[in-house]
């Protein structure tokens, strides 16, 4: 995989994961280019298309566009059951994700995705696997934070959005 | 506050402004507390504003003051603090960035962190953003992390090693003993990433490809496992045991076992039990037979299972699922000129994906319906392109046109047939047509001369209804050529329709007044308009008049053309019938046949003896000469070699173009005889020569009192030499030297090798077989004689 893009229907970058090395204006280019051709697709069209020299896989869940550029070697179902691999690990660790989730916790939608696909490759293989890793990690973070942070913890304010007993 | 809330305070603020410059002026006032917060230094909130300038970073603002604190963070000793750090380098800090190299040190360190995390951290970044020194320096570490650790850091570092790979690829020898061991291993997570390694390391180098053949076996039987194994819950997805991993194992499979039939047979049975026992009826599914699919069509496997592959194709193409349907037609695509029969049998299906609402969909049905086309089905295959044509998005239409040309050209089962179709698609699509349709048509129907009448007639009717340019250049120009028939009135394969001298001006005048017709119609009209002056009795004034009106047009080739028809009339009218009158058939290997406007050169195609082609000339790949041949054949004289060359009436006319045109006069060419015996004599002669390709004719005659028959030749050339034989003009010399074979060889020799060639002759005489060999030396240019040595 080369990168995955994920924005909203109004063309907002959610997340940017890029495994190639490219300048920040070559990317700013090819985002906007690469939302624009997939938001003109009709709903009913089919997920693959051919842009510039790429693959490209995407799907629309909800109200977020989880896109993909793959090689042309790759296999693009199996990029689908990525994509779908990796929602369900937001679903799971959320619990049922909506787009806001994504918005306001935007670096743990990272550290997940960090915990499936390494270099632009899937990892690990099993749900469980991946759920656990991350469990473990909040865990060591949490307990680094508490030097400074354990009196603060006692009187979390309520905010109207969800707000985690894992934060930064 | 708790800090979260703070970052998620700013994420809410920032969405809550009305206007992007609100949204300035919020980020701006965030950017400058940010930056305060990192001078400030460590006060345990450098983290959570790292984490404020990634967001905004993310919104498209510039963040390039975050990133040494990137390095920084990634430097302490809080986890909460590397893993915001790594997260901003992987954001921030590309291999472009200077600053990467800053934490080349910091990687290595926490590479042998004591917490797998912290080692996790490192492994991902230098996968997802290392740089090729990054990559020389810590190769070792990792190398050392895929041999000594557990599975979690194991399998990170088996991928992290594919990154190295990729970035420096003399490094794969590094990876490669290691690579071997893990694939014995049980975590599919490590499994998954020592096929990628290897598929990896197998791409870059052929002989550690032959090394991993050895493999093969042992993948076999990891992928057996897989499909036969009990229910794995943690693996499963839609009852497809680790999809990825089979993937994955089938591609590399796919790379050993091309061009190998050891390792091509040792997987044989395995992809037969894949293909026929895996469910397709989830994605998951259907991803695995598809990659089996490719892997059995890119190896040595037997017909039987390629037979299934395609079968599995088929499948696919009635599926409910588009993409399904997609990635099915991408895949026949590939194999449609290997496999053509099987795939032949799936052109119904693929025919009715032409209609798929999808344009993709649409594009790929249309590629694989034109390569589909063939002799046997081009009538069927070409009603459904038409229709395809009037409803197609306008994005596929000059291709669905240029495809169709294609197919008529080549599979066409009458001339009338081609000639109609080629009409449909002017008249649904003419505006997508390429230029050089126009002279094409235009040749083609000056060959099928028993057509004309019929086609003027239809060209007529187009014409008076429709205004798109190339049929309307065509229309015109077969008016002006053959506008007599078109006024006599009957023609046997159309209704008749009374077309009276009037009508026919009136048409054109139309065209040449019209704003829409361009330049080079107006030039097509203007010129019908004057041809027609001899060949029709009544209005020849009016013609006059229409021409002389021209003279003073602005468009500067109307009005030479105009200056000259009228000097036509005037001056050199005496000339006027012979330079007006009816084009001979046009050969279609000439370059004056590109020129659009004025049909080019002509020449004779004098079948039962061909002259040297005149040098400069391309030639054309021996099938479409011969299919030009056969369309000659069809409808004029036979191919067979008469007696007396047959001399055509039109010769006369042809040599006053050719004067025109600046004259092509043939230049003796010498005839070296190469073979004398039995009466049997045979002739080279150079016909053209450039620096890599020389084409020669071979002249064969019969002084025997029986006549030759069943004469072939077949030449031997060099290795290094590619030799194309045209059709010979045929296989029997009449006796007496009453006849000739000839035959035009094309020798290409790109290597500027000493040319050489063994001939071969063949043939029976008074019913007895002779066989023979000869050796041609050297091939020197057309002004000198060719040496030659009988064998």
């Amino acid at each position: 995989m080369q990168f995955m893009l994920l924005f909203s229907r109004q063309g907002k970058l959610r997340l940017q994961k890029w495994y190639v090395p490219l300048s920040d204006k070559e990317k700013k280019k090819i985002t906007r280019e690469l939302v624009q051709t997939v938001l003109a697709r009709k709903p009913k069209m089919c997920s693959f298309l051919e842009w510039r020299d790429l693959k490209i896989v995407y799907k629309r869940y909800a109200s977020l566009y989880f896109c993909c550029a793959i090689e042309d070697q790759d296999n693009e179902l199996i990029t689908l059951e990525i994509i779908h691999r990796y929602v369900e690990l937001l679903d799971k660790y959320f619990g049922s994700v909506c787009e806001l989730d994504i918005i306001f916790n935007f670096e743990k939608a990272y550290f997940i995705l960090d915990e499936f696909l390494l270099g632009g490759e899937a990892q690990e293989t099993s749900k469980k696997n991946v759920l656990k890793a991350i469990e473990q990690a909040d865990l060591l973070q949490e307990v680094s934070t508490e030097v400074y942070y354990h009196h603060c913890k006692a009187t979390a304010i309520g905010v109207h959005h969800r707000v985690f007993g894992l934060s930064l | 506050m708790t800090p979260s809330v703070r970052l998620q305070e700013m994420i809410r603020v920032i969405r809550s402004a009305r206007t992007q410059g609100e949204e300035r002026g919020i980020i701006q006032r965030e950017c400058a507390d940010i930056r305060a917060q990192f001078r400030q230094g460590d006060n345990g909130e450098r983290s959570h504003s790292l984490a404020k300038l990634l967001y905004v970073h993310m919104l498209g603002y510039p963040a390039h003051f975050g990133q040494m604190e990137c390095v920084r963070l990634i430097a302490s000793p809080r986890y909460s603090e590397k893993r915001i750090g790594y997260l901003g380098a992987m954001m921030l800090l590309d291999e472009k960035q200077d600053a990467s190299l800053l934490i080349t040190n910091s990687i290595k360190n926490d590479l042998s962190h004591s917490s797998q995390y912290v080692q996790s951290l490192a492994l991902c970044t230098l996968a997802c953003m290392g740089s090729a020194e990054m990559c020389r320096d810590l190769a070792p570490e990792i190398e050392r992390l895929l041999r000594a650790s557990n599975s979690y850091i194991k399998k990170k570092a088996t991928l992290c090693a594919v990154h190295i790979i990729k970035k420096v690829p003399e490094l794969a020898e590094l990876f490669t003993p290691s690579a071997r061991t893990l694939l014995s291993e049980k975590n599919h997570g490590v499994l998954h990433g020592a096929v990628v390694l290897i598929t990896e390391l197998c791409k870059r180098n052929p002989d550690t490809l032959d090394q991993f053949r050895k493999a093969v076996p042992e993948l076999v039987q990891i992928m057996k496992g897989l499909v036969t194994s009990s229910y794995s819950p943690e693996h499963n997805v839609a009852g497809i045991s680790d999809p990825f991993l089979q993937v994955r194992i089938l591609r590399l499979l796919r790379i050993l076992g091309h061009n190998n039939d050891t390792a091509s047979d040792a997987m044989n049975d395995l992809l037969a039990q894949v293909a026929t026992n895996t469910d397709s009826s989830k994605t998951a599914g259907s991803a695995v037979l598809y990659e089996t699919v490719l892997t059995i069509m890119d190896i040595n496997s037997e017909s039987g299972l390629r037979v299934l592959a395609v079968n599995i194709l088929g499948r696919f193409l009635l599926n409910n699922d588009r993409n399904i349907r997609y990635i099915s037609m991408t895949s026949l695509q590939k194999i449609v000129q290997t496999d053509h029969n099987a795939v032949q049998r799936h052109r119904g299906t693929i025919v009715d994906c032409l209609k798929d609402q999808d344009t993709s969909v649409k594009r790929r049905a249309l590629e694989l319906s034109l390569a589909l086309v063939s002799a046997v089905n081009i009538r069927s295959m070409m009603k459904e392109l038409l229709i395809f044509l009037s409803f197609c998005p306008p994005e596929l239409r000059s291709q669905t046109a240029s495809g169709i040309f294609n197919a008529a050209e080549r599979y066409s089962p009458s001339k009338r047939w081609h000639i109609d179709t080629i009409l449909h698609v002017l008249t649904t699509a003419g505006g997508d047509v390429r230029d050089e349709t126009v002279p094409n048509l235009i040749q083609l129907i000056t060959t099928a001369s028993e057509l004309h009448c019929y086609t003027v007639h239809k060209l007529y009717r187009a014409l008076v209804k429709d205004i798109a340019q190339s049929l309307v250049q065509v229309a015109c120009w077969c008016i002006g050529e053959y506008g007599d028939l078109l006024l006599k009135g009957e023609c046997e394969e159309i209704e008749p329709m009374q077309v009276t001298e009037d009508d026919v001006l009136d048409a054109l005048e139309t065209v040449l007044q019209s704003h829409m017709s361009s330049p080079a119609t107006r030039g097509f009209a203007l010129t019908a308009t004057m041809k027609l002056s001899t060949r029709i009795t009544d209005n020849v004034d009016r013609i006059r008049s229409i021409v002389s009106i021209y003279g003073s047009c602005i468009d500067l080739e109307l009005q030479q053309r105009a200056v000259e028809y009228n000097a036509l009339f005037k001056k050199y009218d005496h000339m006027r019938a012979a330079v007006l009158e009816r084009m001979p058939v046009m050969d279609k290997n000439l370059p004056g046949h590109t020129n659009g406007d004025t049909p080019g050169e002509i020449k004779e195609p004098d079948t039962s003896k061909p002259k040297p082609v005149e040098a400069g000339l391309l030639s054309e790949p021996a099938s479409q000469v011969c299919d030009l041949l056969d369309l000659l054949g069809g409808t004029d004289t036979p191919l067979q070699p008469s007696p007396a060359p047959t001399s055509t009436p039109t010769t006369t006319s042809s040599a006053d173009l050719l004067d025109l045109l600046g004259g092509l006069e043939p230049t003796p060419v010498p005839t070296v005889s190469v073979y004398e015996k039995n009466g049997l004599s045979l002739k080279i002669q150079c016909d053209k020569q450039t620096e890599t390709e020389v084409t020669v004719s071979l002249i064969a005659s019969n002084s025997t009192q029986n006549d030759i028959t069943n004469f072939t030749l077949q030449a031997a050339v060099p290795k290094s030499v590619q030799l194309q034989m045209k059709a010979p003009s045929g296989n029997v010399i009449p006796a007496h030297g009453l006849g000739q074979v000839t035959q035009t060889v094309l020798l290409n020799n790109p290597n500027k090798a000493s040319l050489k060639m063994r001939i071969r002759v063949s043939y029976s005489n008074q019913g007895a077989m002779h066989q023979d060999t000869v050796l041609i030396d050297s091939f020197p240019s057309t002004a000198c004689q060719p040496s030659i040595s009988p064998l």
